[in-house]
């Protein structure tokens, strides 16, 4: 450990360990696959919620434990969240200007 | 007056440049969250804009002809990873162990290059078989999308290296692992719009 850091108040250590975040990553991989499998593997009528499902497991499990999300105060889940949910929004009112007018 | 504004600013800066704002939060976290929410909004627009119109291929190839699913795998899976080293350059700084986080803050940025590099041959490539920008509604949406991920992806590399300096030199100011933690929490988005543009744009047959 490096001594001649600067003093800082923030090193109060939070989220996971080492061991965690590679077992997050490791998860994170083995989804991966999955999904990549499903170009090879015919999954019939599964195949677009299953990557969608996988998709979403993805995404928040890196928001959540990467970005600290879940355990950091919630006002900067709102913050991302709402951005998130305005985009969703904005991909609706597109689709549905298209289908109705396009 | 004893009570000025200054007194106020001061009072609300707890430790070494770290300003927090009356609702106790870090005004750096929160101000780059909100940043976060605001970039969510625009590559929200540009997967709209290409979910929209991927069908529009007019004379040139389809998705599903140019597409090379094993290599982009190999540059998400690669992508991924950056994302773990990221965090463990955060945990180091968050321990103050600043060898641990120059490394892999080095890491981090070595796999974002080798990410950017995948990009510009794949790009290359599609280009060869006959996919250009202007080509059709497909491929424009499809270069504007991709091409501003990877965008992203070569200001993260250069931050990345940019605090690696700063780092080595003492030259942070105010907190060094909020610093980091904030170059993270860009990665980590960058990381996680490519985990969408996977899915809806490579995997999903338009």
């Amino acid at each position: 450990m490096n001594t001649t850091a600067t003093t800082d108040s923030h090193a109060t250590e939070h989220g996971l360990s080492t061991a965690g975040y590679v077992r997050i990553a490791l998860i994170l991989a083995a989804i991966t696959g999955l999904e990549v499998s499903t170009y090879y593997v015919d999954f019939g009528r599964l195949f677009l919620p299953a990557l969608l499902i996988m998709m979403a497991i993805k995404f928040v499990m890196v928001v959540s434990y990467f970005m600290h999300l879940k355990f950091d105060n919630k006002v900067f889940s709102w913050l991302f969240y709402t951005g998130l949910f305005l985009a969703v929004g904005v991909y609706c009112a597109a689709l549905a200007t298209f289908k109705f007018f396009g | 007056m004893w009570f000025t504004l200054d007194n106020l600013a001061t009072a609300h800066e707890t430790h070494e440049g770290a300003a927090h704002s009356s609702t106790g939060l870090s005004n750096v976290k929160l101000g780059m969250w909100l940043f976060l929410g605001t970039e969510c909004l625009l590559f929200g627009g540009l997967i709209s804009t290409y979910m929209l119109y991927r069908g529009r291929v007019g004379t040139g190839p389809r998705p599903s002809q140019v597409f090379d699913i094993p290599f982009t795998s190999v540059s998400s899976f690669v992508l991924l990873m950056s994302s773990l080293t990221m965090v463990l350059a955060v945990s180091a700084a968050h321990k103050r162990d600043d060898r641990s986080t120059n490394l892999w803050l080095v890491i981090t940025a070595l796999l974002g290059a080798t990410f950017v590099g995948g990009q510009v041959y794949e790009f290359t490539a599609f280009y060869n078989e006959g996919m250009g920008f202007s080509t059709s509604l497909f491929s424009s949406s499809f270069f504007v999308l991709t091409g501003f991920h990877g965008v992203h992806v070569t200001v993260g590399i250069i931050m990345l290296l940019a605090l690696r300096g700063m780092l080595k030199n003492n030259k942070v100011p105010g907190s060094r692992a909020e610093t980091v933690e904030m170059i993270g929490l860009y990665w980590h988005f960058v990381d996680i719009v490519w985990i969408i543009i996977f899915t809806l744009i490579y995997l999903i047959p338009a």
